[in-house]
């Protein structure tokens, strides 16, 4: 009993947090007099929330107004208070016409995260800070949680937060939804962060894995939280419906050892068909709103990928198309090396090759560890052994970690077993 | 708020006076003076010299000491300022966007610091 109810209120905390501190920033533009004060609400809550009957009805709304108080105890005590009180207070009761009605489990809060997180992803702010703190205020994880996920000292993040902080505050990055002329520069900054964050917790393969797969998931539940606040943006939904497909394959990624399978010998019954059915649905209905981006196109590569019974029978042509398209919207070495592998299996490794050697050279790519496993499967595939046992060796000594050596170091037992 | 919009360009590359570019650029420049005074956020804004019309001096143990040229010696230059009152950073970015330079060169915009009492 108690057990759950310490579970219940982790929940509903972790599930409130990101809202509760948006509508707090917004009523005082002080992010770390909200945090504080947040903290010390849901403190109280642990108490008050146990007695039998007194879960309230709103906890957002509950916590909102407690912590509302204590951001107005916290600023009495200022020394400067005198001066400013009558502004202050007008400030903090100005805007919380709900929480004055009296029907104190009857209060709905309105939803400011929208504001939040384009704050928290301004482009004024750097990329690192800006993933730092929308985990910390819009998702609610702590520095040694945001630390550990990333694999760089407590201090940083600390350090990360306050200077973000410190530069909304003084540089005056307003806390707003930005303008029509401004929402696409501005969403694309938001939409990045938390495709960062997914990569994050899906690419590195090291560090502790419970801490990375909740990394995904925080950037999926963010990104519904943003789909559901912008609801008829097409490529905020083809991010979403990108993540959710991309983490349908989490289970069949690894083997017990830990160790990273390639798409080609993932055993697909492990892929969680509830998700991939999910960002099948998402990505139909972000094509719907008839404005293609690249998010929507790598959403429609991951799906073509699910929908394949086996690696042998994916529609490699189509990816090949959507991969080229995505070099024509937003061009770049990697997606260019996406669509040669593509090509490789629509048409055959020998009409890939060329291209492949031609980025190889090129030189954008040349420690990029799967150009070198693309290029020794060419080889391979095409039956040049020798080229693909150069290549495989060159892969495995660039690896960056254990599990990639290990993998190269099987390709290449294979190739000579 | 006040901004401090500081336009950093390689000086070798803006128009020399008297040429059809260099006209071009004064007239861009006209209009936005004109934009951010009728929008009644200009407080100040004046284009500089070039560098080697620069001097440098700093005090030690009491010592003046006073070199040619600018402070840092850098691939673009400081060649101007404006200080705009904005409502917020975004106005501030829209309109350093604006200026002229900010197609060839670059914008630093700084918010200006406000001191206790102020």
């Amino acid at each position: 009993m108690e057990g759950q109810l310490q579970r219940d209120l982790a929940r509903v905390f972790r599930a409130e947090w990101g809202k509760v501190l948006a509508s707090l920033v917004r009523s005082m533009r002080d992010f770390e007099l909200a945090e504080d004060a947040l903290q010390e609400a849901i403190v109280e809550a642990a108490t008050a929330w146990s007695r039998p009957g007194a879960w309230p009805a709103e906890p957002a709304g509950w916590l909102y107004r407690v912590a509302r108080r204590r951001m107005i105890d916290h600023v009495r005590r200022r020394e400067n208070f005198r001066r400013k009180e009558p502004e202050i207070v007008s400030t903090i009761l100005g805007d919380g016409a709900a929480s004055t009605t009296g029907h104190e489990h009857e209060d709905h809060l309105p939803d400011e995260r929208l504001r939040l997180i384009f704050t928290c992803c301004h482009p004024a702010l750097a990329v690192e800070a800006r993933i730092a703190l929308t985990l910390h205020t819009l998702g609610g994880l702590k520095t040694p949680a945001i630390a550990r996920a990333f694999l760089v000292p407590e201090a940083t993040v600390a350090q990360r937060l306050v200077r973000a902080k410190r530069k909304i505050k003084l540089a005056g990055i307003p806390y707003e939804v930005p303008s029509r002329e401004q929402w696409p520069e501005r969403l694309g900054a938001v939409l990045t962060t938390l495709y960062l964050i997914f990569n994050e917790g899906y690419l590195a393969s090291d560090g502790g894995e419970l801490l990375r797969v909740a990394l995904c998931e925080e950037a999926i539940r963010l990104a519904r939280v943003v789909v559901q606040l912008a609801p008829h943006d097409a490529e905020t939904k083809g991010l979403l419906a990108l993540l959710v497909l991309h983490h349908s394959r989490a289970a069949a990624r690894t083997d017990a050892a830990g160790h990273l399978i390639t798409l080609e010998d993932q055993d697909r019954s492990r892929w969680d068909r509830t998700l991939i059915d999910e960002g099948t649905m998402i990505l139909d209905d972000a094509l719907a709103e008839k404005a293609p981006g690249p998010y929507q196109l790598q959403a429609a590569i991951s799906a073509l990928h699910a929908a394949a019974p086996d690696y042998a029978s994916t529609d490699w042509p189509q990816i090949c198309f959507l991969y080229q398209r995505l070099h024509h919207l937003s061009p770049s070495p990697v997606v260019e090396l996406n669509a040669l592998v593509a090509l490789s299996y629509a048409e055959g490794p020998e009409t890939a090759l060329p291209g492949l050697r031609r980025l190889e050279h090129d030189g954008a790519l040349a420690n990029y560890l799967p150009l070198q496993a693309a290029l020794a499967d060419c080889y391979r595939r095409s039956g040049a052994r020798e080229a693909a046992r150069i290549a495989y060796q060159r892969a495995r000594d660039r690896a960056e970690n254990d599990v990639q050596r290990a993998f190269f170091q099987r390709r290449l037992a294979a190739l000579e077993g | 708020m006040k901004y401090i919009c500081l336009i950093y360009a390689d000086e070798t590359q803006i128009p020399v006076p008297d040429s059809p570019a260099f006209s071009q650029m004064m007239s861009a420049y006209e209009a936005f003076n004109d934009e951010v005074r009728a929008a009644g956020v200009l407080v100040a804004g004046e284009p500089l010299e070039d560098t080697p019309t620069a001097s440098t001096v700093s005090v030690r143990g009491g010592e003046r000491i006073v070199t040619d040229g600018p402070f840092a010696e850098t691939k673009e230059q400081l060649g101007g300022f404006y200080i705009l009152d904005c409502r917020d950073l975004d106005e501030a970015l829209d309109y350093a966007a604006k200026i002229p330079t900010a197609t060839v060169g670059r914008v630093e915009v700084r918010p200006l610091m406000v001191l206790p009492g102020a």
